[in-house]
């Protein structure tokens, strides 16, 4: 098959960005592929224009695509010519020299320039500009801007907004006195509010640049080359040069010149097309989207996959939603990041704020129904990365809002990862680091679930997964690709929890290989297997078809297993309540199997470690006591303090309320385990505030509920989800909450992982004011767990199968 | 004639295939050596090395998904029919191994 003509009008960030995703689409055998560029190089990045002027670059350091890019894809680029006519019945592209270019498929890319105000004596007679007068967009701009510098002493920019301050700046360098002239009555008004712009203002001030507000430029003086501006007000300010920075204006004017629909920018539907010709597609600057015209890269750059995807046929579905913009300021020494809207919009918008002038600190952040919407950070900006990146993707936000805006408690954390060494160990389970996960990312794994995967990284104890993720996200330079899988209850299932659920229940699978067979197309995957077992036994209880080759070694067995493939035994403790007798029986049995090592556990249990897997069951048997399930994912303990019985400190009782706890949820299947505490006063020695769940006895007979605690890879105090009258009402909130948990985490969500992505505010709704009307459900589902529990120690003189135990086979012959 | 008796001793009949669950895998120890021999739920059977090369995990106690296989120590994944590794730096040996068709005896052809 021929290959179709496509034409792309525009060689910069957008056109060749777009070009490059097609290519990477396979786009090289559909199509020829022409380029137009006005400019006489390659595409360049344009962001760093700013750090040319200031010298911090060098002009070739900011090339995206040299021109032998081109070459290596066959493309022909037009350099320095205009493309000046369409012509869409005859589907010609004419170049400014008047030679046509056939079209089958066209993209336009012509970006934006520089939106001059109306000033008198901007430009000269022949419509150019004013010697001395300049804008700032191009490679061009700034080496005239640079040229004409040299040995002046004043000069004015024109606009105070971001790219405006950033021009200042870079004219400081060549020794410049600087004035920022500003129509408005404070600095970046698109992305701060008036507080900020001011702390904004006195920073520039510091570094020496003269800041002008509500200024209004009415003319450039001087006949022949700039002497100075006058302002309406009369005043007059004298300069030797001016930069005009006061916004962009999309270049549409091909399209509108044959008839395509152009408002601010050249329409697009949400597949970048042009709705009045299909075969027209505009991206970057110069299109206009459900109303919107950026002028940012993010949004680019989400329009040239979404337009790839869909020219070369890849994913006709694919479709661009608009974006949620987020900007930093790139001026040596003062620190600026936003994001979204800059002042509360309805009364009902939660602001969080700090201020400290005097050190030029500034934050704040607008918060609707638990996410974030807008948000400033001045002066200190080490939060900015964690807010983008949820403001982004409209995550929930902690209950906690103080930690939002400062790293308290934790370690100081690194500004930015070009500055951890590349040896920094990341991960500090699987030793992997730095540099071995920017390596990956370089080999191609563009998102966090394939580089750990690859390298193992936060796949130990996982509490480094979120920094892996950031530093994914840093060496990707922000373009990760989203891997639907995360979603995904387990991996090798593509549903989300809620609709895995739904189907298990509506197809009424009892098995893990019933779930790969109606629901994976019969394809197993072993590392989906105990997240399936745990979540079926939830449902089906005890109902659940057990296949032992599903569930991890230390399910399959009753026994957490050690380094050298022995098995520890931890029988059941309750609020680390024992007896002579009991304890006379553990020695009995740890002398009669060599248990090499007896230790207590933080838990307060016995533990009989180095275990062979032949002997589990004779131990379980001569030692009599329930599992105390030590090794599952699920409910394992509930420990305590001395309570009110000898305590002469105790509100509460403590140590009957941990017993009834451990009858109530013990063997319980969850998506990770649970260890629980009771404390019989807040000071808390059982350590109860840090549990997955802990009850503390408080004065007037109370017991507060906490939830969500951690004290191992992460450390957390939990939250409080309600504080109740009786060991009755702990019982019935604990058990919604376990309900819930159990319901909706992700398998190896600890509950501290799920309170944060949840929001304290949700679950208190459902559990305790009941608002999706399931309490009853959650208490029957409890109820029907706990009757379906059954001692799986109790059964080691009826094994699964008869070799369920054996460590070696004998063979036959 | 001698090149035939060794070819005959090295084949083991290894026990009947109900010995070990589907999906699950279990050790046999053969002429001193220890051998993991797993039963997939589809009816393969692949014998492997019974340690992990990575520290020693006691791999017939791993998870099988169709011919992968992870250690349950630290998750080292390893594919059951070449043993090379999925996730680690060093494969498994295999071992020749069938289902004989009219005794469902496990056969292991060699080592």
């Amino acid at each position: 098959m021929a290959k179709k003509q496509l034409v792309v009008i525009g060689n910069g960030m957008a056109g060749a960005r777009t070009v490059e995703e097609i290519l990477q689409r396979g786009g090289a055998e559909q199509f020829d592929i022409t380029m137009f560029g006005e400019e006489p190089t390659g595409n360049y990045n344009r962001i760093l224009l700013s750090n040319v002027l200031n010298g911090s670059y060098k002009e070739d350091e900011i090339f995206l695509n040299p021109l032998s890019w081109y070459e290596e894809n066959n493309i022909r680029l037009h350099t320095g010519k205009k493309a000046s006519g369409l012509l869409r019945r005859a589907r010609l592209v004419y170049g400014e020299d008047g030679q046509p270019e056939a079209y089958d498929k066209l993209i336009i890319a012509t970006g934006s320039r520089a939106f001059i105000p109306p000033m008198e004596g901007t430009t000269m007679a022949d419509g150019s500009l004013k010697p001395g007068v300049f804008v700032f967009r191009t490679l061009e701009d700034c080496r005239q801007i640079a040229d004409w510098a040299k040995g002046k002493q004043t000069a004015a920019v024109i606009g105070g907004g971001l790219l405006g301050l950033e021009a200042a700046r870079g004219l400081q360098n060549f020794g410049l006195d600087v004035s920022i002239v500003h129509l408005a009555g404070h600095l970046m008004p698109q992305q701060l509010d008036a507080t900020a712009g001011a702390m904004l203002k006195t920073s520039m001030e510091k570094l020496g640049m003269k800041v002008l507000l509500n200024k209004n430029t009415a003319a450039i003086l001087g006949a022949d080359r700039v002497l100075g501006l006058r302002f309406a007000d009369g005043g007059t300010l004298e300069c030797d040069m001016v930069i005009i920075s006061a916004g962009i204006k999309a270049n549409w004017e091909i399209a509108a010149g044959c008839g395509l629909t152009v408002e601010r920018g050249i329409v697009v539907d949400d597949q970048m097309r042009c709705p009045d010709d299909p075969d027209i597609y505009a991206v970057g600057e110069c299109a206009q989207h459900r109303g919107h015209v950026y002028g940012l890269v993010a949004p680019l750059w989400e329009q040239a996959k979404v337009l790839a995807d869909h020219i070369t046929g890849k994913n006709t579905k694919a479709a661009y939603h608009g974006s949620k913009v987020a900007t930093k300021l790139k001026v040596m020494g003062v620190e600026v990041a936003s994001m979204g809207i800059v002042d509360p919009q309805t009364p009902d918008d939660e602001v969080v704020q700090f201020s400290e002038p005097k050190r030029g600190t500034y934050k704040k952040l607008i918060i609707r129904d638990g996410r974030l919407v807008g948000g400033i950070l001045l002066g200190d900006i080490s939060k900015a990365a964690y807010l983008i990146q949820t403001f982004d993707r409209n995550t929930p936000l902690p209950e906690e809002r103080l930690h939002l805006l400062f790293d308290i408690g934790d370690p100081p954390k690194q500004v930015t990862f070009a500055e951890i060494g590349a040896n920094a160990q990341v991960c500090n389970c699987n030793g992997v680091s730095k540099g071995a996960i920017v390596a990956c990312v370089n080999s191609g794994k563009r998102n966090a679930k394939a580089v750990m995967d690859a390298t193992r990284a936060g796949m130990g104890c996982g509490s480094c997964k979120s920094m892996v993720t950031e530093i994914v996200q840093w060496a990707c330079g922000g373009e990760t690709e989203e891997d639907p899988s995360v979603h995904y209850y387990v991996p090798g299932v593509p549903l989300t929890k809620p609709e895995l659920i739904r189907a298990i229940q509506e197809r009424n699978l009892r098995s893990v290989s019933a779930v790969f067979d109606y629901l994976a197309g019969g394809k197993e995957d072993a590392a989906s297997k105990p997240g399936l077992a745990s979540l079926l036994k939830t449902l089906w209880k005890g109902e659940y078809e057990d296949e032992k080759d599903a569930r991890f070694i230390n399910e399959r067995v009753h026994a957490n297993i050690q380094k050298d493939g022995t098995f520890s035994v931890v029988p059941q403790m309750p609020g680390g309540i024992t007896s002579p007798a009991q304890l006379r029986q553990i020695a009995f049995v740890a002398e009669k199997y060599h248990v090499p090592l007896v230790k207590l556990t933080g838990g307060q249990r016995i533990d009989l470690l180095g275990i062979r897997k032949d002997d589990l069951p004779k131990v379980w048997h001569d030692l009599d006591m329930p599992s105390g399930y030590a090794y599952g994912k699920s409910y394992r303990t509930c420990k305590s303090c001395v309570g009110s019985d000898f305590c002469r400190f105790g509100l509460g009782d403590s140590i009957s309320l941990a017993l009834k706890i451990e009858n109530e949820f013990q063997g319980f299947d969850s998506p990770h385990k649970m260890k629980l505490a009771t404390a019989g006063c807040p000071r808390n020695c059982s350590e109860a505030m840090v549990k997955d769940l802990g009850a503390v006895a408080v004065e007037g007979g109370k017991w507060e509920i906490y939830i969500g605690g951690a004290a191992g890879s992460s450390v957390r105090k939990g939250d409080i989800l309600c504080i109740v009258d009786s060991h009755e009402d702990v019982l019935k909130y604990m058990g919604r909450f376990i309900q819930y948990y159990r319901e909706n985490a992700k398998y190896l969500e600890r509950t501290h992982g799920f309170v944060t992505r949840v929001g304290m505010d949700q679950i208190r709704a459902v559990v305790v004011e009941d608002s999706e009307g399931i309490g009853e459900r959650l208490d029957r589902e409890i109820a029907e767990s706990k009757a379906a529990y059954q001692d799986p120690w109790k059964g080691a003189w009826l094994p699964a199968n008869e070799n369920q135990f054996a460590s070696v086979l004998p063979v036959l012959s | 004639m001698q090149a035939r008796i060794t070819q005959q001793m090295t084949r083991t009949k290894l026990g009947p295939v109900s010995n070990i669950p589907p999906g699950e895998g279990r050790v046999y120890c053969v002429d001193g050596e220890n051998i993991a021999v797993f039963h997939t739920r589809s009816g393969a059977v692949y014998a492997v090395q019974a340690l992990c090369p990575h520290r020693g995990g006691p791999l017939a106690d791993g998870l099988v998904g169709g011919t992968t296989l992870i250690c349950p120590l630290h998750a080292w994944k390893f594919d059951l029919t070449t043993g090379e590794a999925l996730f680690g730096d060093c494969g498994l040996k295999t071992f020749p191994v069938h289902i004989d068709d009219d005794e469902h005896m496990i056969v292991l052809d060699g080592k």
